[in-house]
């Protein structure tokens, strides 16, 4: 267990150092020229300079992307371009509507695909299973822009029980309000999430009820429904466990739109507006955050895994 | 004469998928969805019921009438126009998106299973790296670069689709690579690119359409989503995720018209999604339908596409 925990955890450190290696080349040799790029067609070669000069762009490639690599490792994410504000401070600022966006998301999501999913296995062949199965192939292929621009016509403007967009400005010093603003993002991404996690449930379902163990429960005098949920579900919990980490990645890009749409002040609409100004060094940190958080959960979930499964600890 | 006779049955084999996939009421729906989008996309290029930038300040918010079906936007835009112009749109890059998967992830499984050792096992370490990152998040990368267009929306769901087609295909190319017949081929001389066009691809075919048909499905919600964060298609291309941002403000007061697009949207992404199930179903002979308890469908990982836009 401890010698796969550290190869996998070696396979960590190699990807973030290659994600973060893909981010900066990216960023610094697809412009051609970024102090151009960030000054603008209206700047002066002289103010083009200072860019330079200020940015460090004159140092070779490597230089400064060690250096971006030492903040990094310091905690240090560089400053805005725009504003010379601290990058890593704003982020951990906007994690503040972001995380919770996303375990709510979460929480949505699995709340309504495991049992959905179960039943539409149990329902299989019958009306209640091919409603279920048809549902959550349509959300699925739902926008998630369109998601919720449908959930605030009906709960927000017809309904009025959530406020459209926004966040309080107070944010958590107003817990309830700050909560409420984000439960209808939350169920806009919970439910397309889910959508797809729901077909997850349901084919790991349907392949426990077809293992030996649920067959020899139910000779043993359960019902196959009672096989499944007594002995089938901690094997499709595995394979939800193992899905999660794809699901992040959606949770992700879902809440980039979903903050958007909302105007939360999340990390999310940070990436877009800055993207839109074109501060290299905070997308290049956003980025980096995002993806590392991405792997990262995926360790997490390969360790959490093979911690679960006795299966594969004997393997190994 | 025997190869004679044998030719239209090797024809009729050939073929003989696309009926297994007309017989599957998901494969049905699918090939017929993909067909009228991409029908309509080719009538846009000739002919709307009206010019989609064409601005009318007479005919703001109509209700859908005979004179303009699904009524009309803000500007007096008519809807059914910038739909069938959004269409076009949405082919462009769904095709354009899977051109460069298929060579990109084609590319990246070549390298990950017919090199040495030492360079397909670092090639699946780099493929897993790569997953980790979104289409979105590629295509925000590039666009704070280059701005955006729709040629990003090509190039990142590209890019991050074809990661997700090498990371399928590689362990398939490495499965067929044991065969005998690959063994037969090597030894009667052909070299590694000769193997790989000829008795390799063919083999991973199946295997293959099914992610293209779900990449492209990724694609559509792609160039909605970021076409919608002002990254894809510019204000002036018809696009159904440029028509969803226009019509958000208005939606308490025009909800019909914000109706269209979406519905739009989400009908193609489920057209490719089910042709993609049906087309993994009609190809792979050990897939049973999952009517026998006993014998439920093999096939638990279902595809997530990581953009859900």
């Amino acid at each position: 267990m401890i010698r796969y925990a550290l190869t996998r955890l070696t396979l960590l450190v190699v990807g973030l150092f290659v994600a973060s290696a893909l981010i900066f080349f990216t960023l610094r040799v697809l412009p051609g020229d970024v102090a151009q790029l960030i000054g603008g067609t209206q700047a002066s070669p002289a103010q083009v300079e200072a860019i330079r000069l200020k940015l460090g762009l004159n140092e070779p490639l490597l230089a400064q992307y060690a250096s971006w690599m030492g903040g990094v490792l310091r905690g240090d994410l560089g400053n805005s371009m725009l504003n010379n504000a601290s990058v890593s401070a704003e982020l951990l600022q906007k994690a503040q509507v972001t995380v919770p966006l996303g375990l709510m998301s979460l929480t949505v999501a699995l709340l309504f695909a495991i049992p959905l999913g179960v039943l539409s296995a149990m329902q299989r062949g019958r009306t209640g299973g091919t409603v279920i199965s048809f549902a959550s192939q349509t959300l699925a292929a739902v926008p998630v822009v369109w998601a919720g621009m449908m959930l605030i016509l009906v709960f927000a403007i017809w309904l009025g029980w959530f406020p459209t967009t926004g966040f309080p400005r107070q944010g958590w010093d107003d817990p309830w309000a700050a909560f409420r603003a984000l439960i209808l993002p939350a169920l806009t991404i919970g439910i397309i999430e889910g959508a797809m996690l729901l077909r997850f449930v349901r084919s790991a379902s349907l392949q426990a009820i077809g293992q030996d163990y649920v067959r020899t429960a139910a000779a043993k005098g359960l019902t196959r429904n009672q096989a499944l949920i007594r002995h089938g579900l901690p094997n499709v919990g595995l394979s939800i466990v193992t899905v999660l980490g794809l699901q992040i990645a959606g949770l992700i890009v879902g809440s980039v739109i979903i903050e958007q749409l909302f105007t939360l002040p999340g990390i999310g609409r940070m990436l877009v507006t800055d993207v839109g100004n074109r501060d290299l060094i905070k997308v290049q940190g956003e980025l980096l955050v995002l993806t590392g958080f991405i792997l990262v959960i995926g360790f997490l979930v390969d360790l959490f895994h093979r911690v679960i499964d006795p299966r594969q600890r004997e393997s190994a | 004469m025997s190869e004679i006779a044998a030719r239209p049955v090797a024809a009729r084999a050939r073929w003989h998928w696309l009926r297994q996939l007309w017989r599957l009421p998901t494969g049905r729906f699918g090939l017929i969805t993909v067909a009228v989008v991409g029908l309509v996309a080719l009538v846009s290029v000739f002919w709307t019921p009206y010019d989609p930038i064409s601005i009318d300040v007479n005919a703001r918010w109509q209700l859908p009438s005979l004179a303009h079906l699904l009524g009309t936007d803000g500007t007096g835009r008519d809807i059914l126009s910038l739909i069938m112009g959004g269409a076009r749109t949405t082919v462009f890059v769904a095709i354009g998106s899977g051109i460069i998967a298929s060579v990109f992830g084609i590319v990246l499984a070549a390298l990950g299973s017919l090199t040495p050792r030492w360079a397909r096992e670092s090639m699946a370490v780099f493929i897993d790296i790569l997953i980790a990152f979104p289409v979105l998040l590629i295509a925000m990368m590039i666009s704070s670069v280059w701005g955006g267009s729709l040629w990003v929306v090509i190039w990142s769901v590209g890019i991050g689709f074809g990661v997700s087609i090498a990371r399928v295909t590689r362990p398939e190319l490495r499965r067929v690579l044991q065969s005998d017949f690959i063994v037969a081929a090597r030894s009667s001389g052909l070299s590694n690119t000769q193997v790989l066009w000829r008795h390799l691809l063919p083999n991973i075919a199946p295997v293959f359409i099914v992610q293209l048909s779900w990449s492209m499905a990724v694609a559509v919600l792609a160039e909605a989503g970021l076409s919608y964060l002002g990254y894809g298609a510019s204000p002036t291309e018809p696009s159904w995720g440029v028509l969803l941002a226009n019509l958000q403000a208005y939606i308490g007061i025009h909800p019909l018209a914000a109706v269209w697009p979406g519905l739009a949207i989400t009908i193609t992404v489920l057209g490719l999604n089910l042709l993609g199930d049906a087309l993994r179903e009609a190809t792979d002979p050990t897939l049973s339908r999952g009517r026998d308890p006993l014998h439920p469908p093999r096939a638990s990982i279902r595809h997530v596409p990581e953009v859900i836009s």
